[in-house]
């Protein structure tokens, strides 16, 4: 009897690496099959494509910083993209108007996290539906953004917070881009708070069920609101990045970027059912995407085929936790 | 003589290592209302499980009208015409009255709704419930609870069933409609459709029934007239068992009131109780399902909105207060529903177990893992949970293990009022034992424990007082030792004292 429960337990311990390393796994596959090529392997493998993978995945990665933590709570939010916009909309507006830089940065911040505050709010007082409420804020971001922009990109003058994203030498890793070290800075962040504060738990908590969260006295309504305010806080970073990248804010950049965000933190293992998921896995999942989308076009492969194959990588990693879930419940 | 409507005769059915039926008979005849009475458990949705096609019996026969019928699935013994209303309705809220009626039978030709004749098709069923208070045309969603039910029977009677099978049919219903389904079905009963009639409300029985049949631990005990028989007699049959198993009784001492509810109504139940819960107390809660224990308990514990009377907790009045506000309280509840909403299924033994309180392992907000980790196996051992070790998943733990976890939740809160929901539904005895071990050992702490069950032995056993509930009403209390499981059913089943 005790050694059928060890082996039981060895068994469940095995399945948890399997997930925890799955997104990993992929993402060493992924890069292993773009190196069969023999003519990719002298481009593919050097610092300068390094950093430029991970400069174009500063953006995606850190709204699904956000996003990891409104999925595991067992939401979404569908107006990450919008709010990418808006925000680089709000940073160029103000710093056309000569604000300091410093201030443009938190002020950003704060209207990405107003936006999350707002759907956070209208998703608890009301009890709705998260997806209907952020399919709403999607629209109603676009628009502002474009309405703040008078319908076209602001173009500030040079400023500090254009070389956010700059690569400075492109032949060379290093220096990364600031961005990149913000984006790391940020998930190491975002790891401690979901695996190792009481705010964490309680976003698993309410992900995992939320009749026992709340009988379990957590404040289930005021803690979605934090959740999908903080969401949004980094949705604002993501923008100011966006804003950076291009140095300039333009309302009609990031379409479809929530599709993007919400593909990495899937195929990084998190559940849409909520209760799943990790900071680690959704980092890896957007590598994984941003190796994808770079080794094909240095494949000279038509963008179809990227989207096609990125299609089957996201139903794939899903396939993988559906099996895994089936395992838990028998 | 001609064969009976329907035969069945020692029918088994085992699931697992649970035998839910060991041998059942019983006949019911064209034309007749037959009433199936048993407490909770005693196997009277499994029999009609097996009767309406959801289940196969192990063994056994059952004949219709003189026929050997096998059903092979739910359509199956449609066809054979038997026909089952169960207690939650089956509506699609948002079509009308009459597609309601056909839905799944639609006469069409090439795929298009013949209209005229489902109209027709519809009608036809009307007309045998004989009632006239809306129209075919209406929204379901707009019916009340007792017409939406008579849509139901309506949609039944589509297929001319042989045997009409109603499962707590008046569960939901005020007494007015109650005699307005009893109307219904006497004239059902004139056209000769034999129904099977089940109840926990033996005085409708009694009303409404010709013939009775007493199922108890799976097995048929008993069947005769209703009209000649004494309720009595019935929940002597009811009943009918010895106390054989043996609950651990530790000295505890009673104080004063912890916890004090006066005519308090929630919002659809309860709609009065009256109790006093005193420091070291257990105190039963008895009654039929749907009584209204579960829900004094949610509305106690903030989980539900209390509309009328009083709570007090330690003395004071606390008239509003969420979960998280009981909890501060030192109110604890332990959910009857372990797996849909008393645990996190997905997530660790230590999270389960700790995450009411998190306060010793943390610091700023800052959860110390190793520490948690530690104050939940301490807990482990206590409990004598069996698992590889505080980080299991919870959801691989057996139903017992993961109901001690969920106790020791409230454990490790440290309520001081314990408010516990069917605490050893569906689990093993052992692990039951140790249940009603902790419970004794919580009340000598000096802990006030509210103790809602469906098993009357173990309230008999355990409590120190009880409380029997009938329709959302707290009847009855008094002291253990002066109930037996006879006078509690009476009380359960609504039956006047006879003094």
């Amino acid at each position: 009897m005790a050694e059928g429960s060890q082996s039981k337990m060895n068994r469940a311990t095995l399945w948890r690496w399997i997930s925890t390393l799955g997104p990993l796994f992929g993402l060493v596959l992924v890069t292993g099959l773009f190196a069969l090529s023999e003519e990719l392997r002298p481009i593919f493998f050097t610092g300068s494509n390094a950093k430029l993978i991970l400069t174009q995945t500063v953006i995606v990665a850190i709204g699904a910083l956000g996003m990891t933590m409104v999925i595991v709570s067992g939401g979404i939010d569908l107006s990450a993209g919008s709010v990418v916009a808006l925000t680089s909309v709000v940073a160029a507006s103000l710093l056309v108007k000569s604000v300091p830089p410093v201030l443009v940065f938190f002020l950003t911040v704060a209207s990405g996290a107003l936006v999350g505050f707002i759907n956070g709010t209208v998703i608890s007082a009301l009890r709705m539906m998260p997806f209907i409420v952020t399919l709403g804020m999607m629209g109603i971001a676009r628009g502002s953004a474009k309405w703040l922009g008078n319908n076209q990109t602001v173009n500030p003058d040079a400023n500090p917070l254009n070389r956010i994203m700059e690569p400075v030498n492109p032949l060379e890793m290093f220096p990364l881009p600031m961005g990149v070290w913000i984006a790391i800075g940020l998930a190491i962040v975002m790891t401690i708070v979901m695996r190792k504060t009481v705010f964490g738990r309680y976003v698993f908590a309410i992900g995992s069920n939320e009749d026992t969260a709340r009988l379990c006295g957590i404040p289930v309504q005021r803690q979605k609101v934090l959740i999908y305010t903080l969401a949004g806080m980094f949705f604002g970073i993501a923008g100011l990045m966006q804003y950076s990248r291009l140095t300039q804010g333009d309302p009609t950049v990031a379409i479809g970027l929530e599709l993007e965000i919400i593909a990495a933190v899937v195929i990084g293992g998190a559940s849409l059912n909520g209760g799943s998921g990790s900071i680690l896995g959704t980092m890896i999942g957007a590598l994984i995407m941003a190796v994808l989308k770079s080794g094909s076009s240095q494949m000279n492969w038509p963008t179809y085929m990227q989207e096609i194959i990125i299609g089957i990588v996201i139903i794939l990693a899903v396939a993988l936790d559906r099996l895994r879930q089936s395992r838990l419940k028998a | 003589m001609a064969p009976p409507r329907l035969r069945m005769t020692n029918v088994e059915k085992a699931f697992g290592a649970t035998r839910a039926l060991r041998g059942v008979s019983f006949e019911v005849a064209p034309g007749e209302v037959h009433t199936l009475i048993g407490e909770n458990g005693a196997g009277k949705s499994t029999l009609m499980k097996v009767l309406s096609g959801a289940h196969q019996a192990d063994s056994g026969t059952m004949e219709i009208d003189g026929e050997a019928y096998i059903p092979k699935g739910p359509l199956d013994a449609r066809d054979r015409g038997i026909a089952m209303i169960y207690q939650e309705l089956n509506l699609a809220p948002d079509l009308s009255v009459e597609e309601n009626i056909v839905l799944g039978e639609e006469p069409c030709r090439m795929g298009v709704i013949q209209s005229k004749k489902r109209r027709a098709m519809a009608e036809k069923a009307f007309a045998q419930l004989d009632h006239s208070g809306f129209s075919l045309k209406t929204l379901v969603y707009e019916l009340s609870i007792a017409e939406q039910q008579l849509v139901e029977i309506a949609r039944a009677l589509i297929r001319q069933p042989r045997v009409l099978i109603m499962d707590e049919p008046t569960s939901s219903l005020t007494q007015v409609d109650v005699d307005r389904l009893f109307q219904v079905i006497n004239k059902l009963k004139a056209q000769g459709v034999s129904i099977i009639y089940i109840s926990h409300f033996l005085e409708e029985c009694q009303r409404v029934c010709d013939r009775f049949t007493v199922l108890r631990d799976g097995a048929s005990v008993g069947t005769g007239e209703m009209a000649s028989t004494e309720l009595d007699d019935i929940i002597h049959l009811m009943v009918g068992r010895e106390m054989t198993e043996i609950y651990p009784h530790l000295d505890h001492s009673i104080g004063d009131p912890v916890l004090e509810l006066k005519s308090f109504q929630g919002r659809k139940k309860p709609e009065s109780v009256t109790l006093s819960l005193r420091r070291g107390e257990i105190f039963g809660v008895a009654g039929l399902v749907g009584a209204g224990r579960t829900e004094t308990l949610r509305a106690c514990f903030g989980l539900d909105k209390i509309s009328g009377g009083s709570i007090e907790i330690a003395g004071t009045e606390k008239a509003v207060g969420s979960p998280r506000d009981r909890l501060r309280q030192g109110v604890g509840l332990l959910s009857e529903n372990r797996k849909e909403e008393g645990l996190l299924l997905n997530q660790s033994i230590a999270n389960n177990l700790t995450m009411t309180r998190f306060e010793p392992f943390t610091k700023m907000g800052f959860i110390n893992g190793a520490k948690q980790l530690e104050g939940s196996q301490a807990w482990i051992e206590k409990l004598g949970v069996r698992a590889s070790g505080p980080k299991q998943i919870i959801g691989e733990l057996s139903g017992g293990n993961q109901q001690k976890v969920a106790i020791g939740r409230l454990l490790h809160h440290d309520a001081t009022i314990l408010l516990l929901d069917e605490p050893t539904r569906g689990i093993d005895v052992g692990s039951k034992a140790h249940i009603y071990r902790l419970v004794g050992e919580l009340a000598a702490q000096g802990k006030a424990i509210l103790f809602v069950s469906s098993y009357l032995p173990e309230l008999l056993g355990v409590c120190d007082t009880i409380g029997v509930m009938c329709r959302g009403v707290l009847e009855e209390v008094r002291p253990a030792e002066d109930w037996n499981e006879h006078e509690i059913l009476s009380v359960a089943v609504g039956q006047e004292e006879e003094k």
